[in-house]
């Protein structure tokens, strides 16, 4: 493992050689699962060019409020992760922690506001088998809060990581695979927003 | 900490967040008439977006340059894939 404290970083507090952030192993479950959302938004535009008039009437019953602060709860967190990161790599163990604190309490909105979405929904009648948008809608966005819980979990270990101590090599490490996992979640929801709420 | 408020990161969440208010206005009908317009640009700013995420917050742009290049590649292609699959839905060949 390569000794990330001893690494130069720029005026930006950027490393200057090359290097890819967490465990290499971490990428490839990335990589796969950014390519099973891939064919998940290709899917969803196929059926949009099926049933457009369905999928219109729903998109309209749809909470784009909801949806639009979602959205950016996540970018703020992800701003808050890669701020703690960078925290960290300057021996800032402190403001690591405050910034993975913030991050966590954004995840938590997410979820919160997204369960209201989903009480909204259900208080209407509208279920998983309403009709071909609501199938999609409720797949993608559940298994998308279900990376969201697990990324809490993940943020929960990464507080724990960045108050003990000396933040070493070790430990700066694994924040950066916990942080790449964390902004891997809000792009997939930058996509899932962009369709699901937006495209007509 | 003022140093770490004061860098590109944050200039990047806040053109990511402004973007985010910029395609819902999009997807509310402003600024187009034709919605398959508008729809079209709401799919290549979310790219821009996921792009930035991927560059900015993973750190893919300090990573080896293979890594960097297949998530160029993948941005490209399901950009271009959406777009197609829009288009195609709408009635217009592709």
């Amino acid at each position: 493992m390569r000794d990330v404290s001893q690494r130069q970083i720029d005026s930006t507090g950027m490393p200057v050689t090359r290097h890819l952030p967490g465990e290499a192993g971490l990428w490839v479950f990335i990589g796969g699962d950014v390519i099973v959302f891939s064919l998940f938004f290709a899917i969803y535009i196929y059926d949009f060019g099926l049933y457009p008039d369905i999928f219109h009437a729903s998109q309209a019953h749809l909470n784009h409020a909801f949806a639009a602060i979602n959205t950016v709860l996540l970018l703020s967190s992800s701003w808050f992760v890669a701020t703690a990161v960078e925290a960290a790599r300057r021996e800032k163990g402190r403001i690591s922690s405050a910034c993975l604190v913030a991050a966590l309490i954004c995840g938590i909105g997410f979820c919160v506001i997204k369960i209201f979405e989903y009480h909204e929904k259900i208080n209407e009648g509208i279920m998983i088998n309403t009709n071909e948008f609501y199938t999609l809608y409720y797949m993608y966005t559940g298994i998308h809060l279900v990376h969201v819980l697990i990324g809490l979990g993940v943020l929960a270990v990464m507080v724990r990581v960045s108050r003990k101590g000396v933040l070493d090599s070790k430990r700066i490490f694994l924040m950066e695979g916990g942080a790449s996992y964390w902004h891997m979640v809000d792009l997939l929801w930058i996509g899932l927003f962009a369709l699901l709420y937006l495209v007509k | 900490m003022i140093g770490l408020i004061y860098s590109r990161r944050t200039l990047i969440w806040l053109l990511l967040a402004g973007t985010t208010v910029l395609s819902w206005g999009m997807g509310h009908g402003a600024g187009f008439s034709d919605s398959r317009f508008a729809s079209s640009s709401i799919i290549l700013l979310a790219m821009i977006k996921i792009r930035y995420v991927i560059l900015e917050f993973m750190e893919l742009r300090h990573a080896p340059l293979p890594a960097r290049i297949v998530a160029e590649v993948w941005g490209g292609v399901l950009c271009l894939t959406l777009l197609g699959l829009y288009w195609h839905g709408m009635g217009v060949p592709t």
